[in-house]
């Protein structure tokens, strides 16, 4: 629900483990909606979420430290630099990230020798860079991504692709919002078309 | 779907309606015969002469308005704990009506303190605490009307009227304390009126009226306020005003 | 937890030090007015010092109060903090803590400064200091609950001084008054108790009020 206007409704799946799930869908049809309900920072107006056979509701935090959800709105402090952002950001989900293991993650994001700059001097590709390195260290196993492909250029397209198949290898389960198919190998592949 | 949560605004509004006249037809003769009570057989005060007739109308309505602010707490945290859209309509209902009457307490008490203080405004314990209610009041409807999508609305609102509620004791204290510190300043009612059997009866009949048309205003405005939700929604289409 | 989400709030407050800098000069300058537009005569500006500096420190702490979680709100941080594996009440009280150590320390260091262009007397000072460190958490506390119900509203500015005003006025009349009772000669001490009071009831009820709010401003 938007407002008081019904976005969609009598959506029941469940997701095995290994799983990519493309959303796809024109615009205002639900797609941000249906992540943040999944993530738990919308309450549905009906039904409810499980996660490994419990609410979302009665898990509470404790889903939180196996979902990393990235919005469309990157989540990157402009006055802290890529490390900083990369290291609080992890922190505050309780995982320690040493610089060096920082500068590592930013480099295989492709920002080598931009890590101390503020993030407010990085290109608007480059920040969604900075916000994606954290799915190299949530050690998460659900992903939610929303339109997070906006803005990367190709090189950037491949390396969320094998972040996704290393990810859905490893057993994890990964729902992505976006118009762009990225033809993952791994793991078994479903989509999900909302209609307005 | 969950049928009972949609269902309850819209077999509420017939039954609203049919309520209406229950409350709006004794409401008006309550006044009548307050008012009647209050003019021609209640008892001139022999301090104050006949100013004091005032508190038939201001007593009511400063007891309607704290009254009314609790209960729009209870709905608005109803509506929100349980997810209850008709209890946070109600919520939003009762709050003008409940700034109105504190509105007209102030207003009355300060009409009244015309004549007895030689002031309108004397900055005394309960006036100010009212004017602080008012500022309540007009917070929360200002934090309602400045949100455009409802369910947001709803819970803010109760956030809002719940931490209001928490703190109406606190502030009511501290005004009080703050008064009795600067008595030099503030002038002080010369004795209270005594209180006669039909003085009473007046202002019990008043409180009465007053009690009863809110019920009928509250249904009034719940009625309004379930067709512009439920026409957004457009559910509703088969009820006609 | 809450160790790295004030140090991160500072580190952002500390690259915004600008914004430090307005709120205590937007104190010191709405104090100020005060005997312009009053009159210089200093038996009458010690006596409504103890108001106009309080009611001058509501002021400035209700406008910092916007950036408390807007920016947050803005740049997609809020949602992350929101879904970190700890309590929300846990990472409003970070901020809070943040927000007073940037925004309210400041005015209380200040204060006895803007309390010398009163003629305050040097023990009432003291006072002053005291009541401003015990009374402005509770500005930033209740505070918070207004900002996280007015994220991203229109008119977000003048709304949230509506909502929060009110709710300041136990803080002003036991902190204005526990320097006139200081000015007066008699003893300030249940003045401050019942401000202390007051402290400890806003740390009970506002992070949690905030943590709500927050939930349903994001949602």
């Amino acid at each position: 629900m938007r407002g008081d206007r019904r976005l969609f409704s009598g959506l029941d799946l469940s997701l095995a483990a290994g799983t990519y799930l493309q959303v796809t869908g024109p615009n205002g049809s639900g797609k941000t909606s249906l992540l943040r309900i999944l993530c738990g920072l919308l309450a549905p107006a009906e039904g409810e979420i499980k996660w490994q056979g419990e609410s979302i509701r009665s898990l509470a935090e404790d889903f939180f430290t196996s979902v990393t959800y990235l919005g469309h709105r990157h989540g990157v402090k402009d006055e802290l630099s890529a490390i900083e952002n990369l290291r609080i950001s992890n922190a505050l989900n309780g995982i320690v990230v040493t610089k060096d293991r920082a500068r590592e993650v930013l480099a295989r994001m492709g920002l080598a020798g931009r890590e101390s700059l503020p993030a407010r001097l990085l290109s608007e590709g480059q920040r969604r860079r900075v916000a994606l390195g954290r799915l190299l260290t949530c050690n998460t196993k659900l992903w939610l991504l929303d339109e997070v492909l906006t803005s990367l250029d190709k090189s950037a397209v491949d390396l969320i692709r094998s972040l996704i198949e290393e990810h859905l290898a490893s057993g994890g389960i990964a729902i992505v919002a976006t118009h762009q198919d990225l033809a993952i190998a791994a793991g078994s592949s479903q989509r999900l078309e909302l209609a307005t | 779907m969950n049928l009972y949560k949609y269902a309850s605004p819209a077999t509420f509004y017939p039954l609203a309606g049919k309520m209406i006249p229950w409350f709006a037809i004794p409401s008006a003769i309550l006044f009548a015969v307050g008012m009647y009570v209050g003019f021609f057989v209640a008892p001139t005060d022999f301090q104050q002469g006949d100013a004091y007739r005032i508190i038939f109308i201001h007593v009511p309505a400063a007891w309607m308005g704290m009254f009314l602010y609790v209960l729009m707490a209870i709905y608005a945290g109803i509506g929100w704990a349980f997810n209850a859209r008709l209890a946070s309509m109600m919520a939003s209902a009762l709050a003008i009506t409940g700034a109105m009457f504190t509105l007209l307490s102030l207003v009355t008490g300060a009409l009244w303190g015309k004549p007895t203080w030689g002031t309108y405004w004397a900055w005394d314990a309960r006036m100010t605490s009212t004017l602080i209610l008012l500022f309540l009041y007009i917070g929360f409807i200002s934090l309602q009307s400045a949100i455009d999508d409802t369910r947001r609305a709803d819970r803010a609102g109760a956030v809002l009227a719940l931490v209001g509620v928490i703190n109406v004791p606190i502030i009511y204290f501290s005004v009080q304390w703050w008064n009795t510190l600067h008595q030099g300043a503030s002038i002080r009612i010369l004795g209270k009126p005594t209180i006669a059997a039909p003085m009473l009866a007046a202002m019990l009949i008043m409180l009465a009226a007053c009690w009863f048309y809110s019920v009928a205003i509250v249904l009034i405005r719940l009625r309004c306020i379930i067709l512009e939700r439920e026409q957004n929604a457009s559910r509703f289409a088969e009820v006609n005003v | 937890m809450l160790r790295w989400i004030v140090w991160r709030d500072l580190t952002l407050a500390w690259r915004r030090r600008a914004d430090i800098l307005s709120t205590v000069f937007f104190f010191i300058i709405v104090v100020s007015l005060f005997p312009l537009g009053i009159g210089p005569e200093t038996e009458l500006l010690r006596s409504i010092a103890p108001g106009v500096i309080w009611v001058a420190a509501l002021l400035a702490s209700m406008l910092s109060l916007n950036r408390l979680f807007a920016n947050d709100h803005q740049d997609g941080t809020l949602e992350q903090l929101l879904l970190t594996p700890q309590p929300v009440f846990m990472v409003v009280l970070g901020k809070v803590l943040a927000h007073w150590i940037v925004s309210e320390i400041p005015l209380v260091l200040i204060a006895p400064l803007v309390g010398l262009q009163f003629d305050i007397p040097n023990d009432t000072l003291w006072i002053l200091v005291l009541s401003l460190l015990i009374g402005t958490p509770v500005l930033s506390l209740i505070g918070s609950v207004g900002a996280a119900l007015t994220l991203g509203l229109r008119g977000g500015g003048v709304l949230i001084s509506i909502l929060v005003l009110p709710l300041y006025i136990p803080a002003l009349i036991f902190g204005a008054g526990a320097v006139e009772a200081s000015i007066m000669g008699t003893t300030p001490a249940p003045h401050l108790y019942l401000l202390g009071a007051s402290a400890i009831v806003s740390l009970i009820f506002s992070p949690w009020a905030t943590a709500a709010a927050l939930r349903i401003s994001v949602e």
